[in-house]
């Protein structure tokens, strides 16, 4: 408060009010002229070799550099400023567009099928949007319960072991030796262990997530400060409550780790389970896509897979965030 | 620290006991190979009197305090709580140590109701709210382990131990990590509250002065395995002052029995 006080004796102390200069944001500016140079190439180049229509791909870069002026005029404030961090990485990209669509559509140095232009990945979204939904819709139907599962055995797993001595002693040597198969190893077994691809899919994720939550899990609650268990015996609390009110918590930090190298894994299996046994998917689309040398459908739908994992991982990240808020040593991402 | 709404209330409840220790013993390690570390260890302390546990490092004085509080088991010898056995931890008996060890996931006020939550004691918000103000924390319940100073914590460490109403208060070293002047203030402030709330206080320290101001009594410990080298009733009066003839010759007599030489002992 009192440094709040001064701040305003301060400026009322000040001979003149004084406006705000007219300061131009750089990263706004360049970052406009990069993509208003990616929509003139697009738009005004003719097409060396065949590519879809560009006026939409033309529409979005022309919007992309009119906000981007716009920024570049009234500066990075207000309810966008955090987004200020990014204008350079923007500007950056225009450039990579406009580099990519000269490389393609517009001289060909690039050859086709297999480097599509820009215009042409973008249509992908119009034409196959349907298709390409599908396959995210029956990919998390694979994704969400195999990790849940996963995560869910991976934890109880490690409380065990970490907690029990008799546990830890059965579940080593099963971590130890199983532990280092690639989950997706086991896919032959799980394909006839199990009466759908769907199931085996799902069982194959399970497996991928549930192996490092499990081994992080058991030493995040080994790990535990064993004054803390005195303290709550002392207390009075039973095995029961030391379990929810110590062990939890305090292996929470190792268990979101686990949850981290679970998800990755999970990733992993996903797309490989969907490319050799699933019939929809994100991984299936990856396979059929490649089968018709539609190669601008492959990196959409590539897009669309990194947007949906990042997407998950930073869920999870704010996740660990909201559950560790309490952690001084937190790390901010 | 003390308000008298809090006083009013804590008071008449707490009620210290007497704790019996008789030929204790104990080592660590296997039956093959033990590590001594408590030798025919005997002593009693009136309920409500302060006992001073005083020796150098690592000699065992903290193990002795674990099977008072019943974390441990003794190899032998009995340890009695006003006569009655102890056969494990009970709230009735609780530890400070050196660090507050908080939950650092709960907030200071969930810290101090752990106790009462874990014996499913309900509505205790009175009692947590009442600790707080004991201890001077009232205006911190909110807040998280980390945001507190090291007295701060330990006064929340002290806080979730009184809220209990304990007969006997087991402290390791409560003090050692605090500095000289935060120290000198909760050493009167836990003077003023075992005076008023009557419970059993055995104090672990290596502190010669710390020990002189607090007790009644004071035990002298040998190097590992711990053995009671020399007992010193204390039954000066308080207040205590640091350069009371009195208590500088008790100080003199102590160092020299721990072993440190007549210039060092002045």
């Amino acid at each position: 408060m009192s440094d709040l006080t001064g701040q305003a004796a301060d400026s009322a102390a000040l001979p003149i009010a004084v406006r705000p200069a007219f300061r131009l944001w750089w990263p706004g500016l360049v970052s406009g002229l990069a993509w208003a140079v990616a929509a003139a190439v697009t738009g005004l180049l003719p097409d060396h070799v065949r590519a879809p229509v560009a006026r939409p791909l033309v529409e979005l870069e022309g919007a992309v550099a009119i906000l981007s002026g716009l920024f570049a005029l009234i500066g990075p404030s207000g309810w966008y400023a955090p987004l200020a961090r990014h204008g350079r990485r923007v500007a950056a990209l225009g450039v990579v567009v406009a580099v990519w669509e000269v490389v393609t559509a517009k001289t060909g140095w690039l050859p086709l099928p297999f480097f599509p232009s820009p215009q042409a990945v973008l249509d992908v979204y119009r034409v196959d949007s349907a298709r390409l939904g599908h396959s995210v819709i029956s990919s998390l139907l694979l994704l969400f319960p195999g990790f849940g599962l996963g995560a869910l055995s991976g934890f109880l797993a490690g409380l065990a072991m970490g907690w029990s001595p008799e546990a830890r002693y059965w579940g080593h040597p099963v971590i130890r030796l199983l532990g280092p198969l690639p989950p997706i190893a086991w896919l032959p077994v799980a394909l006839f262990v199990f009466p759908t691809i769907s199931a085996a899919s799902i069982f194959l994720i399970a497996l991928a997530t549930a192996f490092p939550v499990a081994v992080l899990t058991a030493s995040g609650v080994m790990l535990v400060d064993s004054r803390l268990y005195d303290v709550g015996r002392t207390l009075g609390a039973s095995d029961g409550f030391l379990i929810r009110t110590i062990v939890i918590p305090a292996s929470l930090p190792h268990v979101f780790v686990g949850l981290f190298m679970g998800l990755g894994a999970s990733f992993i299996v996903l797309i490989v389970a969907e490319m050799l046994g699933a019939k929809a998917g994100l991984g299936w689309y990856l396979q059929w896509a490649q089968g018709w040398a539609a190669y601008a459908n492959l990196y959409a739908a590539l897009a669309v897979m990194s947007v949906l994992f990042s997407g998950l991982t930073m869920a999870l990240f704010a996740a660990r965030r909201q559950a560790l808020r309490w952690n001084r040593e937190t790390v901010q991402w | 620290m003390v308000t008298a709404a809090a006083e009013k209330i804590v008071a008449g409840v707490s009620v210290g006991a007497s704790v019996q220790v008789r030929a204790v013993s104990h080592a660590f390690g296997d039956a093959a190979r033990p590590l001594p570390v408590l030798d025919d260890v005997s002593f009693d302390v009136p309920a409500g009197e302060t006992v001073a546990l005083l020796g150098p490092s690592g000699c065992g004085k903290s193990t002795l305090l674990r099977l008072i509080a019943g974390l441990d088991a003794p190899r032998a010898g009995r340890i009695g709580v006003d006569h009655v056995r102890v056969a494990g931890p009970d709230p009735s008996r609780l530890l400070v140590f050196q660090d507050p060890l908080l939950l650092p996931w709960r907030t200071v006020e969930a810290n101090v109701a752990y106790g009462l939550q874990a014996r499913g004691i309900g509505g205790g918000e009175d009692r947590v709210a009442q600790a707080l103000r004991l201890v001077g924390l009232a205006d911190f319940a909110g807040a998280y382990p980390h945001e507190l100073s090291g007295g701060m914590a330990q006064r929340a460490a002290f806080a979730r131990a009184l809220v209990n109403h304990p007969r006997v208060l087991l402290l390791d070293e409560p003090f050692g990590k605090l500095d000289s002047l935060t120290r000198m203030t909760m050493q009167e402030e836990l003077l003023a509250l075992a005076r008023r709330h009557a419970f059993t206080t055995i104090l672990v320290t290596h502190d010669v002065e710390e020990a002189l101001l607090l007790a009644t009594k004071i035990l002298v410990f040998s190097p590992r395995p711990a053995r009671i080298i020399r007992e010193v009733d204390n039954g000066l009066p308080f207040p205590r002052f640091r350069d009371d003839p009195a208590f500088i010759a008790r100080r003199r007599d102590i160092l020299i029995a721990l072993g440190h030489g007549e210039e060092f002992a002045r």
